[in-house]
């Protein structure tokens, strides 16, 4: 796949076993700044594990990663959050019964005071949260107290984006930000990737939705038992070529030429 | 108005609405009695004992974990003061401390346990509680061949942490308020209490925030361990001895405080505040019961009920504190929030039929 520029994160014919099973296998991608890289699959594919691999949750069993042309060996994910390498997950990964600042902030509270009196900075962490918020267009939100838990699935999706970009994120791992959505909500997530990858920053997006990935991915892997079925760019594959891959090359068609036969109607594909 | 509404969503609403009905309650029925200066002393006098003992184990709480330990520890900080100083004749200086420590350590050992294998606090705190328990007992046992140690207290110990201030009231209502204001600078006002807010959130998202889970879970068993050593000690400088089987009632009693007090047994929601309102609410309870005609005997039944009722109320606060408070949502917005219920394999279902 010929690319302009040079690869943020490559993954080289990386490996991963769990006690004898082989939950990825062989699997060679290229990360971009700038652009979307969408990671397809059945359920049990192996997407999971290879962001976890990406962030540093597992070590790879064989197979190496560059980060900006050098290699690196995660030990932990603080070292891939060092490198600016950020996952939301699917909820947000967010605390429901923190306020929006607090939780904002877990981890790299900000501070104001000196020795015992060195105190969390409530403050300025409500006055950032409200402001990121407002940038990414969720603006029913004025104030950092509210409890993270009173957001839409949509929003915290979103608070999760903002907080990654914030902290100076240069590669961030989205894993199915639009599965509990409904479509509005979705929309807005998609329109804030889409900002995420002008800003330059590299994207991984994990879905199982074909439409949301076509509409904002630049570069496609699809993903069955652990190995790369196939690797392409926007405009390469037909939607139908997709989904008949990510359901693991059974042909959809047929499928759903049996379930209408059972429904004994006219069941089409209607998404 | 909507200052109003901010206030009766805070944590601590419930409890404090708790307390005061409780203690209506008791005022009128148990006239002219309960409200006296001297009942009032012990029912304050009861608040405070268990607030010394509740309040650390709250933050344990708060990060998702439990401790059922603290009633040894309890014995185990009296046992080792009143060994040291009744049986050994040390000074009060090196057996007070020691009592505290010992305590202390046991919590580190929790909350070492706990850390670094992920079994479940509440079982590793119940085995730690009969280790502690049998260790005290056959130490104490094998030394002075009984199950209490007599100890003469200094006086110094006596003005501070036995003793009365006033009246009935004891000098544990001043520590009382000591470990309210340190515990509450802790859990509001420092970047650890950020993470025990964060880690009983959701511990495994912490971590990857990049907080110190094991570290911050290994302080709190010990800030639970010294909050025990200390009661431990005060009840030795209260009455002059240490009982092999002290603080047993202590266990359950700090839980049901803390429960009432609006923490969320699964962690990640309270307040420090109201754990103080938990504690006098169950402490108006058991010794009101006594200024009623109905007697003491009733206590344990109003209790259950009162645990029971704060467990409910609690539910719903935490549901009316998640909400949005004015409505203004979009019915997208309520489609999303239907999502959030639904557990997530239906939710992976959906996606994966999409």
């Amino acid at each position: 796949m010929p690319e302009n520029s040079a690869p943020l994160m490559s993954l080289e014919h990386v490996s991963k076993m769990f006690a004898g099973y082989e939950a990825l296998g062989d699997v060679s991608l290229d990360i971009y700044p700038g652009k979307v890289l969408c990671l397809l699959g059945d359920n049990g594919a192996g997407k999971s594990t290879l962001i976890k691999v990406m962030a540093g949750f597992h070590q790879p069993t064989s197979g190496t990663i560059k980060f900006e042309g050098s290699e690196v060996s995660f030990k932990s994910p603080r070292d891939a959050s060092d490198l600016g390498i950020a996952t939301v997950h699917q909820f947000g990964g967010t605390f429901p019964l923190m306020s929006l600042g607090r939780s904002f902030f877990a981890g790299v509270e900000p501070t104001k005071g000196r020795g015992p009196f060195k105190r969390f900075d409530r403050k300025f962490a409500n006055k950032v949260v409200v402001e990121q918020m407002q940038d990414m267009g969720i603006t029913r939100v004025t104030n950092g107290d509210r409890l993270v838990g009173s957001l839409s699935g949509g929003e915290r999706q979103v608070s999760a984006i903002a907080r990654a970009v914030y902290f100076g994120a240069n590669l961030l791992i989205l894993d199915e930000p639009t599965a509990a959505l409904g479509v509005k909500e979705a929309a807005h997530v998609l329109r804030i990737i889409m900002q995420a990858r002008q800003r330059g920053i590299a994207v991984v997006l994990v879905t199982h939705n074909v439409t949301h990935a076509m509409t904002v991915g630049d570069q496609f892997a699809v993903l069955i038992h652990g190995r790369r079925a196939d690797y392409f760019s926007k405009g390469e594959r037909t939607r139908d070529e997709i989904t008949d891959l990510m359901a693991g090359g059974e042909a959809m068609e047929e499928l759903e030429a049996e379930l209408s036969a059972l429904a004994g109607d006219d069941v089409t594909s209607s998404h | 108005m909507d200052r109003v509404v901010a206030l009766t969503r805070r944590p601590e609403f419930a409890a404090l609405a708790g307390t005061v009905i409780v203690y209506l309650f008791f005022a009128w029925f148990g006239r002219p009695t309960f409200t006296t200066v001297l009942v009032t002393a012990g029912w304050v006098n009861v608040a405070a004992e268990l607030a010394i003992v509740a309040l650390p184990i709250a933050l344990v709480m708060i990060s998702g974990k439990l401790d059922l330990s603290v009633g040894a520890n309890i014995a185990a900080a009296g046992i080792t003061y009143a060994l040291l100083c009744g049986h050994f004749g040390l000074p009060d200086i090196i057996g007070l401390p020691a009592g505290i420590a010992a305590a202390t350590f046991f919590g580190f050992l929790n909350g070492l346990i706990v850390a670094k294998t992920g079994v479940s606090s509440f079982i590793v705190t119940l085995a730690m509680s009969f280790f502690i328990r049998g260790l005290i007992f056959g130490v104490t046992k094998l030394i002075v061949d009984n199950v209490q140690v007599a100890v003469d207290v200094a006086p110094w110990v006596e003005n501070t942490l036995g003793g009365r201030i006033y009246l009935a009231y004891e000098n544990a209502i001043y520590v009382a308020i000591l470990v309210g204001i340190v515990v509450s600078w802790i859990l509001y006002k420092t970047v650890f209490g950020n993470w025990v807010f964060a880690i009983g959130g959701d511990e495994t998202s912490a971590r990857a925030a990049g907080i110190p889970v094991d570290r911050t879970t290994i302080f709190l068993f010990m800030g639970s361990g010294f909050g025990a050593g200390l009661f431990g000690v005060i009840s030795v400088a209260l009455y002059g001895s240490a009982q092999v089987s002290a603080g047993q009632d202590k266990v359950f009693y700090t839980i049901i405080a803390v429960v009432i007090g609006g923490v969320l047994l699964t962690g990640g929601y309270g307040s420090t505040i109201g754990v103080i309102f938990g504690c006098m609410t169950f402490a108006i309870v058991t010794t009101g019961v006594n200024s009623t005609e109905w007697g003491g005997d009733w206590s344990l039944l109003i209790i259950g009920i009162l645990l029971l009722v704060a467990v409910l109320t609690n539910n719903s606060f935490r549901k009316a504190a998640m909400s949005t408070g004015r409505t203004k949502s979009t019915p997208t917005n309520v489609e999303a929030d239907d999502a959030q219920v639904t557990d997530v394999t239906a939710t992976k279902e959906e996606a994966k039929n999409a």
